[in-house]
């Protein structure tokens, strides 16, 4: 290997911090996880509001709402192989917690004078409510609504995940399931509108406590706002995801009947990573509201319920970077070719879907790009044999080398053993 | 090949492949700029642009902005208003624009998606910096775009025929708030037919629902009738057998149908199939445009009614010229519905309050704007009111085969009532 | 008195007439998803195949062969048939053959062929709805007594349901085919020591589910409306109903189908569309919850 044309790097001429870290980085996946946390921080932080003016910036943070659910979803399907097609459930419930109360602030007496009943919202007046329905009562405390924002959601995905999963409903049926809760929320809100304010939504929404959320100023704030809680959610999916429980919920991904037989409770710790997923969603929803202004039920339906799901298989299923970069990628790609080119669109998202699904299981996230690269090198060089010698090693070493995880997929038919 | 450059290798890349990932969506979006038709360069040019002040009113243009869904579920509906207004602005243009200058025209994708539709409009009202707008055609992408008018001090001209309850400084109406659609209609059926009982039907949301909330009070307190049903659907549901049994039992003298979307089709479909027809049932709607009776087929609704303000065989010459026009635009088999006709008007409307205003200025433009009238409209006659609805007539339209309804009735000039007493 | 029976004789219909659209939709579903373990999300647009072909046929007898426009639709429902059958094969060749160890995936890549499909339909038809012109036969109503109407196309789709069940039964459980396939359900690794060629069992199981979408594509045209989103509207309810009534088991199917269509049409008498349809769907859910397997659910050894 000495006797080569071109010269081999020599790592001697690194320095030797640097090259002791690396080699840490290398054996180390939480070393390496916390190099990409920093990037990611970075991009966020930093480069996106630097290289973006407000209405951009705006729309990124409207994108990384959805990385929420996107983490959520790694945390629940990825890592625990539960798939749910209803996050928007949560998303919505989430969201409009927040535009309860942020309505509630927008209709106080003075501004809702023309009303036949001042003080209640616009929507509500409209559909002869003359008092305010009870269910509203707490959200007139910001307090409440914090706490309702978690909760709400959380408590019917704990109902939810027991019920099924205590039965060992999985896989499929499960996503079948929640696809039709979706259905059902959507129909309730629009069919309630004298209480939801129907498929209008909650609109015009304008102070968080006197604060003004419309002005470019807020819209900064929100934005690192939303970023902060992102990170901090990235942040505990991670140390679950390096607990012994992260790698018991792989487990049961990959093997349900071993953990089971194994003595652990599989049913309390899906519920567990179907409440986090729902959770997540819901404080992405809460800060969509904040940052886009209203709320309304084309976001609790099916469609974008399964969109969330494409965002986080696209990045990577498993990989919670890959599950963010993911959403903002899809996102991104929507506004611009449903813009430049509409007629488009749905083919490349289609096409670009079946084809991750087919080629890249693990998305984005999953693509070696060291091994794609040093094939294509390799191909090259074997036009001349005495090149082909001195070519980097062949891709057989080192890095996890995706597989096609037959695991979460399989189980989905077996799911119930009756 | 010694062991730590192998490492270094490995390295490089796994934190390559997240910077690239990182890059890719950078560069998607860097080059993203404004987007529509006129994207123009980077945003640091219009960010100087923004700086000399009024940057869509030069010597020779001035810029407007459409915002419909071009994409999406509504892009059905929506096509219809987008090639009306076009077609005005062409018909301005080539008559020399306003106040001596051209209108260019930046059209944004609402992709029938509300969210959407809130970001395109302050992308036209901020960054492009619009005189004014025209779109949006459902009440949810309106209610969605108004709080970023309201706070930019813009205008938009909303086409589409709605429910009312509203009325914004910044916002001009051009289709027919409820009272306007639903009271004469009533008036008609109810002496014509010698109407006493409904039965009111309609897709579950807030149009139809206040619809028939009004429908309701008028039966009630005007004509001396009675309501013996009112039912809501899915929107997009497609059995109604129950819902015809209910209608058969009740033996309503009229039916009100307010229902939308596909549901349309399948209402239509399976009220001939079980029977109910024209010859033994009357109907009247206010939901069926010549764009839906397309997909309905002619022969499934033949001889109900309908209560629209404009319908395409209207017999005047305006209509005439308007629909010779269109089709020599957009092709002979094109069919031309009420919103569309109201989305014409729109850009109409707007030239004639900025001649009166000789502004741009949006403040200027809606003072000037109420007591404008349009003699010109395909509809007839119409003409602003303060409360930025329109003064128009209803009609009664009954279906034929071909697909198009022949006017029977034509109310007098209705003002408009968007917060109607008594009927809330 | 007579007129409330009459109402009842007619309420009864609906929910036969209910029964037989839900029918219709879930059996290609259920062959798809109970046979294979694939989850088709482009079921709807297979519908949606049959829906076109239906219109593009009533338009080609319309202009050009007069002598058709009586009969076309049933021309319609076997072309239909075989045109939605054939783009199911390559499908399956193309896309689902190779995620049949990862079922929730075919459910994502099947997805992704909706909007695809979707896309192509409004490409070729515009975003607008059509109206194919149904034969007067088909769009009268039959009349037992004066106050009774049964509407023909209600009792079209009911034929066609029982017609189609009755030829998958046959095929299931009276053919060689039906023995393989039934053989593949079971245990597919024995069945495939056994000689049987079980890449062959999926692709005309896959093939013969979309077949029987399309078919009920054109069914649909007498009831309901045909754009290029049409069929995905019916998707939820046609999952539900294969799942209710327990995957692998035709028997479930048809009590489910019965059983929903049923509730729904007696709610909906009784409450407006929207509540019912919550309601229906709520109980559905809570009955699954309390019985997963579903109604008739077949024990399979694995």
């Amino acid at each position: 290997m000495t006797a080569s044309v071109t010269p081999a790097p020599k790592p001697a001429a690194r320095p030797p911090m640097l090259a002791r870290f690396t080699t840490q980085l290398t054996v180390d996946r939480r070393a390496r996880q916390n190099v990409y946390f920093v990037i990611l921080a970075l991009v966020l932080l930093v480069v996106f509001p630097l290289f973006f003016d407000i209405f951009r910036l705006n729309l990124v943070g409207k994108y990384l709402t959805y990385g929420f659910v996107a983490l959520g979803l790694v945390m629940c399907w990825g890592q625990a192989g539960i798939l749910s097609l209803g996050q928007g459930v949560f998303f919505g419930l989430g969201g409009y917690c927040m535009a309860m109360f942020l309505k509630l602030e927008a209709s106080d007496v003075k501004s809702t004078s023309i009303q036949s009943t001042p003080g209640i919202p616009d929507f509500m007046d409209w559909n002869q409510l003359t008092s305010l329905p009870t269910f509203w009562i707490p959200f007139k405390s910001l307090f409440c609504t914090l706490v309702a924002i978690p909760l709400v959601p959380g408590l019917l995905a704990l109902v939810l995940g027991l019920a099924m999963f205590k039965r060992r409903v999985g896989g499929v049926y499960f996503a079948i399931i929640t696809q039709a809760v979706a259905a059902i929320l959507s129909i309730l809100i629009i069919g309630q509108q004298g209480y939801t304010g129907g498929v209008n939504g909650i609109t015009d929404l304008k102070t968080l406590e006197g604060w003004d959320i419309r002005t470019d100023t807020a819209k900064y704030v929100l934005y690192f706002v939303n970023v902060g809680l992102l990170l901090g959610a990235a942040a505990v999916a991670f140390s679950i995801d390096r607990s012994k429980l992260g790698r018991i919920l792989v487990a049961i991904r990959d093997r349900e009947e071993r953990v089971l037989f194994t003595g652990y409770d599989v049913a309390s710790m899906k519920t567990f990573a179907f409440v986090l997923a729902s959770v997540y969603a819901a404080i992405g929803g809460a800060m969509f509201t904040l940052q886009v202004g209203f709320m309304s039920p084309s976001f609790v339906g099916i469609v974008p319920s399964i969109e969330m799901v494409i965002a986080a298989a696209v990045g990577g299923r498993t990989s919670l970077f890959g599950a963010i970069y993911g959403t903002l990628l899809v996102n991104f790609a929507k506004t611009y070719f449903s813009e430049s080119f509409p007629e488009l669109w749905l083919f490349v998202i289609g096409s670009l879907f079946m084809g991750v699904v087919l080629v890249l299981p693990n998305g984005l996230a999953g693509v070696d790009l060291r091994k794609a690269v040093l094939t294509m090198i390799v191909r090259f060089s074997r036009r001349g044999t005495s090149r082909r010698r001195n070519a980097p090693p062949a891709p057989v070493v080192v890095g996890p080398v995706p597989e096609a995880p037959d695991g979460h997929g399989s189980k989905g038919a077996e799911a119930l053993h009756s | 090949m010694s062991p730590a450059s192998t490492q270094k290798t490995f390295t490089t890349h796994s934190v390559a492949r997240g910077l690239i990932l990182a890059g890719t969506f950078l560069l998607l979006a860097c080059s993203k700029s404004g987007g529509g038709d006129t994207a123009s360069a980077a945003p640091a040019d219009k960010a100087t642009a923004a700086s000399m002040g009024s940057p869509t009113v030069t010597a020779t243009e001035v810029t407007v902005g459409q915002l419909h869904s071009a994409t999406g579920t509504m892009a059905i509906s929506e096509t219809g208003s987008i090639e009306a207004e076009r077609l005005a602005i062409d018909q301005i243009n080539d008559a020399g624009g306003v106040l001596g200058r051209k209108i260019k025209i930046i059209q944004e994708d609402g992709a029938s998606d509300w969210p959407t539709f809130a970001e395109k409009a302050k992308l036209l009202l901020e960054q492009d910096k619009v005189v004014c707008v025209f779109g949006c055609w459902t009440s949810a992408s309106r209610k969605a775009v108004l709080p970023v008018f309201e706070k930019d001090n813009g205008l938009l001209y909303y086409p589409t025929f709605y429910e009312g309850l509203e009325q914004s400084k910044n916002v001009f109406y051009t289709g027919q708030e409820a009272t306007q659609q639903i009271l004469a209609g009533l008036d008609w059926i109810a002496k014509t037919k010698n109407a006493k009982t409904f039965y009111l039907i309609g897709s579950d949301y807030i149009w139809p629902r206040t619809s028939n909330k009004i429908a309701r009070k008028h039966i009630e307190n005007v004509l001396h009738g009675t309501v013996v049903g009112e039912e809501y659907y899915p929107l997009g549901h497609t059995q109604f057998g129950s819902l015809i049994n209910k209608i058969k039992a009740q033996k309503p003298d009229v039916v009100y149908a307010i229902v939308v979307g596909g549901s349309n089709v399948s209402f239509y479909k399976q009220l001939k199939a079980a029977g109910v027809t024209a010859e033994n049932q009357t109907l009247l709607t206010i939901s069926v445009t010549e764009d839906e009776l397309l997909g309905i087929g002619g022969e499934n609704m033949v001889g109900f009614y309908a209560a629209m303000k404009y319908f395409q065989s209207l017999d005047n010459d305006n209509n005439k010229k308007f629909v010779a026009a269109f089709k020599a635009k957009y092709g002979d088999k094109s069919v031309i519905g009420d919103v569309t006709q109201a989305a014409y008007l729109g850009p109409w409307l707007w030239k004639a309050a900025v001649e009166k205003a000789n502004s741009f200025d949006v403040d200027k433009v809606v003072d000037a704007s109420p007591g404008i009238e349009l003699t010109t409209a395909p509809e007839g006659y119409v003409k602003i009111h303060p409360n930025h609805h329109l003064w128009s007539r209803l009609r009664i339209g009954q279906a034929q085969l071909d697909g198009q309804y022949k006017v029977l009735y034509e109310s007098d000039l209705i003002e408009p009532n968007p917060f109607p007493k008594g009927y809330q | 008195m007579h007129v409330s029976l009459a109402i009842w004789a007619m309420q009864a219909f609906t929910g036969l007439s209910n029964f037989s659209v839900l029918l219709l939709l879930a059996l290609g579903l259920a062959i798809i998803f109970g046979q294979m373990g694939v989850i088709n999300m482009a079921h709807g647009e297979f519908l949606t195949v049959g829906a076109y072909t239906t219109y593009v046929l009533s338009q080609v007898s319309e202009r050009w062969a007069p002598w058709l426009e009586k009969t076309y639709f049933l021309v319609a429902v076997v072309v239909a048939f075989f045109l939605a059958g054939g783009l199911g094969l390559l499908v399956e060749h193309v896309l689902v053959r190779r995620l049949y160890r990862r079922p929730l995936d075919t459910l994502l890549a099947t997805w992704g062929l909706s909007l695809v499909m979707q896309q192509a339909f409004r490409s070729t038809f515009g975003a607008r709805e059509v109206s194919a012109t149904l034969p007067d036969w088909l769009m009268g109503s039959l009349k037992p007594t004066p106050s009774i109407d049964i509407p023909i196309n209600g009792l079209v789709v009911l034929g066609l349901a029982i017609a189609l069940t009755g030829g998958v039964a046959f095929i299931l459980l009276r053919t060689r085919f039906g023995v393989d396939v039934r053989a593949t359900v079971q245990n597919r690794a024995m069945a495939s020591a056994a000689g049987i060629n079980t890449g062959r069992v999926d692709r005309l199981t896959f093939g013969l589910g979309c077949g029987l979408a399309g078919i009920a594509g054109a069914a649909f045209t007498t009831i309901g409306s045909t754009g290029p989103t049409s069929g995905s509207s019916y998707i939820v309810d046609a999952f539900l109903v294969v799942v209710f009534g327990g995957a692998q088991s035709l028997i479930g199917t048809i009590g489910s189908a019965f059983s929903i269509a049923q509730l729904q049409a007696t709610t909906e008498f009784f409450m407006t569309g929207s509540m019912a349809k919550v309601l229906t769907l709520s109980t559905v859910i809570l009955i699954l919850m309390m019985r997963p397997q579903g109604l008739f659910a077949l024990k399979v050894r694995r």
